[in-house]
């Protein structure tokens, strides 16, 4: 791979500038790009099996679906980080809409609150099992989404017999679907504005520095003189309070508040995690990749209608894409170490 | 290292008896919680019938046999979250393949089903010790993948089966009060799972969940034992998706369902440590039955099931949550 | 014990040439090894000689470079655990291969080994009646030893390596195994007997190799009583290039200075039983101890990351109690830990290892000051001559760099008193001069050090004051212009100081 004559007069030598030390080693430092051709690639796809169906309408209606997908990733982001993992997260994000509706008559911006209160509420329980009681995270997480789910249903029971109906606020509406200009949806600056914090944080504070070294090597943490215990309790409520925002977007979206709402979006979650790259391990990866890997998911749930394809084949396209795409970033990985 | 002579025969200052209950306390304690459920429910409902003990077992049969699969894999110290797909793929196959079939055929074809569904556990454990990616990772992405086999399979729910293969669980043995469906269980964990415990490759199993560097120090096939857990668990998966059609009379592909995490739920009741390594299926097989009691007893109560989920659920993580401790207690000593 | 008369026997096991390289690391050069039919033989060498890499061969863990090896005359390659012991060879490792969560009667139908021949072999050491139905869990450490020895006797092997088996196992119990394989060898079987405990070796052993650098230095008959030839073997008689003696500067004012981190009477976990030790402002004050001798449980309970089971720690004069290593890094101690892979984060960069004390708390979980923190990490690299960009990530630097890593770290932070545990442990040569030359600067600037090193030839090149720990207890203590590797290693092994010196240490 070292041929550059003159300029880049041939593929070689293309790909020596762009790659010196070889691909696996440009893909593995720069994942973003490897996603982001994914991207392009299945976006292509799209148009040539369904053409003229890219548009800027698609796109926004794609980023719109993508968004809570990609805000309830971003709790289960920081808690894989850890090396943990988070069950819940499509029960709290269901919780948070629900509620947040049935309040909703009273006062939107209360309901709101109570919604996202209650995804703190619920990650904090989840992180004090875990952190003080040292339970593991997949099965604390999946008790509790036990027993979360329980109470919803005991609540809704409740609520429908008073005679309370879930309505979701216009704000919510406005924001799950609306648009600024026309063109550019309101979920996507709510998402991007999160995003941000989110990737900030990561890079940026002594929190992010610690949530990766918790995930890297907790002993090292513990010589260094941090308190794993506080990094994991704080990193489940926020995955709860994540989790609450994207339930919550996604009721504004579909417009429904059902105790369905967001429970098929615990296992596209943490796929979009490990399609983002970020280690199942912990200590290695960030929320841009799952970011990605949530635009990926849902053009592929989209290309899949657009090919008429039987529920059957979507699914088993579904598992094998995330099974590729891990199976690369642990041959990548391996090679290197 | 003093230099008494503490280490002459080395078992600790207790009789043998009270060492093995006490290293089987948790079994012992969930078997005494089902005796009292049991208790309970004869309190509130006399009428209590061999009718009512037949379902129970029925309805606890699939689920006791899906905690048995997860927890063979869990004693490799690993997990397998695909086992409600497996599920659904073997009550499809079965429904399909045996809707016209008469009995005897049908008892050949469930041996099909179950060959194919012990490969598909292989097919697991296979791509998870060649690519190398994390066992969660991969059997969610499997889960996907085996519940499209499922669909594609059977579209709608439907199919069927012969009335003498339903009877099979769905019937009593001798007398009205021993259920099919608890014979049933318990044959088919003895006749495939003893043999294996006591045999150097089932102990090769819970050798690699216990102590990997130990195991092949001691000259076992790590890449064996696990391939093995992760067919069992297809097997054993495949006999809970039989006992479902037994359960149903047809095939549905989307009856994968909670399958899953109940049962990962049920072996951690049972006693079953996360971590690998040790515990049986006695606890898990008890744990499946008390909460199909529990169920039970508050749907007979009038308790409505959303209820009974969260007390499920509370117990679950109460439960873990001393277990924890108890563990961290132990560990700081 | 005097040598027997079986040196004349035919040779059971041959090694010649054997060598293996990992990457840039030399572990073997060229070893030989012979040992004849009913012969008790040892393999003795300092750390990194060699002695490891040996065993994983033989025991088919790992594969030579070069080399052959013979059984009985017989060329045997041994791939795998399975072939090693086809080829007639049994091992008892350095850790115990039985599975913690099964019960013995279990732990033996796993490996096919009848339990009768595992009897047979614990009552001729006398452990009778022992109830199978046990985990191996529960048992203590001395009875998994002897049970993995009956495991490999019962395999009816032709050659029996034992590697550091007795280091666990209570005096009467070596005796008896002793005395027992002493009987067992004599039907033309042998023993290979690889141990750093120089007063066992020479009493059992018909003949000793001692390995140094990844070569036989030498082979030798021992005589109990005169083991200075293996010594001697170990350390080479060629001078070592000991580099620099470091004047230990104004030692007439040592007992005034202040002692900032005092130990008394401290214990914990059985292997530390009673050590008191001051390390004072401006000295480096070293550790001399042979492997588990209780070096460990100090210093991890003197940086918080365990409780003491008994005895006092104090900082500038006052008890305090860790319950963490936190507690102990806002009193100002802080702990390097031999093993980089526990205080390095492997996949971050240096940067953020570097800076990872500067983020351990709460208040300091905000947005980080980058220019700032770049810095402070960037003076600490310099000084310690960091051969790499910040950002690069810490998996990919050599092991001296990555140690420097861990350095720099509390260098950036602050610290008043700096634990070492055996920081140069695998690092090249260059490196460790650095190393040791960076801990005397931050001495004579103020700072207190406490340092283990398992490198006893190198203490004299970076401490003040050296104290000797043996079996629990500190056993010894002297200046170290006279801790000399011969008085250190006699001293380490529980031996009296040679009586040749100048200035004899305290006896055991």
């Amino acid at each position: 791979m070292s041929e550059s004559f003159g300029g880049v007069t041939t593929w070689r030598g293309l790909a020596a500038l762009v790659a010196p030390n070889g691909w696996g080693r440009f893909l593995q430092d720069r994942p973003l790009v490897a996603l982001a051709a994914l991207l392009v690639l299945l976006t292509a796809l799209v148009d040539i099996l369904s053409p003229g169906a890219v548009s800027p309408d698609w796109v926004a209606a794609t980023l719109i679906f993508a968004a809570p997908l990609g805000l309830i990733a971003a709790g289960q982001t920081l808690v894989i980080l850890t090396g943990g993992i988070d069950l819940s997260v499509g029960v709290v994000a269901t919780t948070a809409g629900y509620v947040m509706a049935t309040l909703s008559p009273n006062g939107a911006v209360e309901a709101i609150l109570v919604g996202l209160g209650l995804g703190v509420l619920i990650g904090l329980i989840n992180g004090f099992g875990v952190a003080v009681f040292q339970v593991q995270p997949l099965i604390m997480t999946l008790g509790m989404g036990l027993v979360v789910t329980g109470v919803l249903n005991v609540y809704a029971q409740q609520t429908v017999a008073a005679g309370a109906v879930p309505v979701v606020p216009d704000v919510i509406r406005q924001l799950g679907a609306g648009r600024i200009l026309g063109i550019i949806p309101n979920s996507l600056v709510l998402w991007s504005l999160l995003g941000v914090v989110i990737i900030v944080a990561l890079k940026r504070s002594g929190y992010g520095r610690v949530l990766y070294a918790t995930g890297n090597n907790r002993i090292a943490c513990r010589l260094a003189g941090v308190r794993v215990w506080q990094v994991l309790l704080v990193t489940y409520a926020v995955a709860g309070l994540l989790s609450a925002v994207g339930g919550i977007l996604l009721s504004g979206t579909t417009n429904v508040a059902d105790r369905g709402l967001a429970e098929p979006y615990l296992l596209p979650s943490v796929a979009a995690v490990v399609i983002g790259g970020t280690s199942v391990f912990g200590g290695a990866g960030g929320y841009s990749g799952t970011m990605m890997g949530a635009l990926i998911l849902t053009i592929v749930a989209g290309l899949l209608v657009v090919v008429h394809a039987p529920a059957a084949m979507g699914q088993i396209v579904y598992g094998g894409i995330i099974l590729v795409v891990a199976a690369a970033y642990a041959r990548v990985v391996t090679e290197q170490t | 290292m003093n230099g008494s002579a503490a280490t002459t025969s080395g078992p600790p200052p207790v009789s043998m008896t009270r060492y093995l209950i006490g290293r089987n306390g948790w079994t012992i304690g969930v078997y005494a919680l089902l005796g009292l459920l049991f208790f309970f429910t004869f309190a509130v409902n006399p009428k209590f019938s061999a009718y009512d003990l037949r379902s129970l077992a029925l309805g606890a049969l699939p689920a006791a046999l899906a905690a048995v699969a997860e927890a063979v894999v869990v004693f490799a110290a690993g997990i397998d979250l695909s086992v409600g797909a497996l599920i659904a793929v073997s009550n499809v196959l079965a429904a399909s393949l045996m809707v016209n079939a008469d009995f005897a055929h049908s008892l050949g074809l469930a041996a099909v089903v179950l060959a194919a569904l012990t490969v598909a556990g292989l097919i697991n454990g296979l791509i998870i010790i060649l690519s190398r990616v994390p066992d969660i990772v991969v059997t969610l992405a499997m889960s996907f993948v085996w519940s499209g086999v499922a669909l594609l399979i059977m579209s709608q729910p439907g199919g069927g089966a012969p009335p003498e293969f339903l009877a099979l669980a769905t019937g009593t043995f001798m007398t009205p009060w021993v259920p099919n469906a608890l014979i049933v269980l318990v044959v088919t964990v003895a006749i495939v799972w003893l043999p294996i415990r006591s045999r150097p490759i089932g102990l090769s199993i819970f050798a690699t969940g216990s102590d990997p560097q130990a195991a092949m120090r001691s000259g076992v096939n790590v890449v064996r034992a696990r391939l093995t857990a992760y067919a069992l668990c297809g097997f054993f998966s495949g006999a809970a998706g039989l006992a479902l059609t037994m359960n149903t009379g047809a095939g549905d592909p989307l009856s994968g369902g909670f399958f899953t995490l109940t049962a990962v739920a049920t072996i951690v009741l049972g006693g079953v440590s996360l971590a690998g390594g040790h515990g049986g299926l006695l606890g898990p097989l008890a744990a499946a039955y008390v909460l199909a009691l529990i169920s039970s007893d508050l749907i007979f109560l009038g308790v409505s099931p959303s209820y009974g989920q969260v007390i499920q659920g509370t117990i679950m993580v109460l439960v873990v949550m001393a277990g924890g401790l108890a563990a961290l207690r132990r560990s700081a000593k | 014990m005097i040598v027997s008369g079986a040196s004349m026997s035919e040779p059971i096991l041959e090694i010649h040439g054997l060598a293996k390289n990992y990457g840039p690391v030399v572990a073997l050069r060229a070893a030989d090894v012979t040992v004849r039919a009913g012969e008790q033989h040892g393999i003795m060498g300092a750390n990194g000689a060699g002695k490891s890499t040996l065993v994983k061969i033989l025991t088919g863990v790992v594969r030579p470079d070069a080399g052959t090896i013979s059984v009985r005359g017989q060329v045997r390659a041994i791939r795998s655990p399975t072939e090693a012991r086809r080829s007639g060879l049994a091992t008892v490792y350095q850790e115990s291969s039985l599975i913690p969560d099964l019960t013995l009667e279990q732990n033996f139908r796993l490996t096919r080994t009848p339990l009768p021949a595992v009897r047979r072999w614990l009552d001729e050491l006398g452990l009778h009646g022992f109830d199978a139905r046990i985990m191996a869990r529960e048992l203590p450490l001395a009875t998994l030893r002897v049970l993995d020895l009956a495991r490999a006797l019962a395999a009816d092997p032709q050659i029996l390596i034992l590697d550091e088996m007795t280091a666990a196992l209570p005096a009467d119990l070596t005796e008896t195994v002793f005395r027992m394989l002493g009987q067992w060898r004599k039907s033309g079987r042998a023993l290979v007997f690889i141990s750093h405990r120089l007063a066992d070796v020479s009493s059992i052993c018909d003949g000793v190799t001692v390995l140094r650098d990844g070569v036989t230095a030498g082979v030798v008959e021992p005589v109990r009583g005169h083991e200075d030839q293996i010594v001697a073997l170990m350390l080479g008689n060629v001078p070592r290039p000991v580099g620099v003696a470091v004047s230990s500067a104004e030692e007439s004012h040592e007992s005034s200075r202040a002692a900032v981190l005092e130990a008394r009477g401290l214990r914990a976990g059985g292997a530390l039983r009673n050590v008191s030790l001051e390390v004072r402002r401006g000295e480096v004050l070293g550790v001399a101890a042979l492997e588990g001798q209780g070096q460990q449980e100090l210093f991890d309970c003197l940086a918080g990351v365990r409780r003491p089971d008994g005895g006092e720690i104090l900082v500038d004069g006052r008890v305090r109690s860790f319950r963490d290593p936190q507690d102990a890094i806002r009193q100002g101690v802080v702990l390097i830990p031999a093993d980089r892979a526990q205080a390095l984060l492997r996949l971050r960069s240096v940067q953020e290892n570097v800076a990872l004390p500067m983020v351990n708390r709460p208040k300091r979980w905000g947005l980080i000051n980058v220019a700032r923190e770049g810095s402070q990490v960037l003076q600490a690299i310099r000084r310690l001559e960091i051969d790499t960009r910040a950002q690069s990530e810490v998996r990919r630097m050599s092991g001296g760099n990555q140690q420097k890593v861990t350095i720099a770290r509390w260098l950036a932070s602050g610290f008043k008193t700096l634990l070492c545990f055996d920081p140069t442990r695998g690092i090249d040569i260059g490196t460790k001069r650095q190393i040791y030359g960076l801990i005397r600067e931050l001495a004579a600037s103020g700072a207190a050090v406490l340092i283990f090193t398992s490198e006893l030839s190198e203490i004299q090149l970076v401490c003040d004051r050296v104290i000797v720990v043996f079996d629990g207890s500190v056993v010894g203590e002297m200046p170290a212009r006279v801790a000399d590797e011969a008085t250190l290693l006699r001293t380490a092994h529980g031996m009296a100081a040679d009586p040749g010196s100048a200035v004899a240490g305290a006896v055991s």
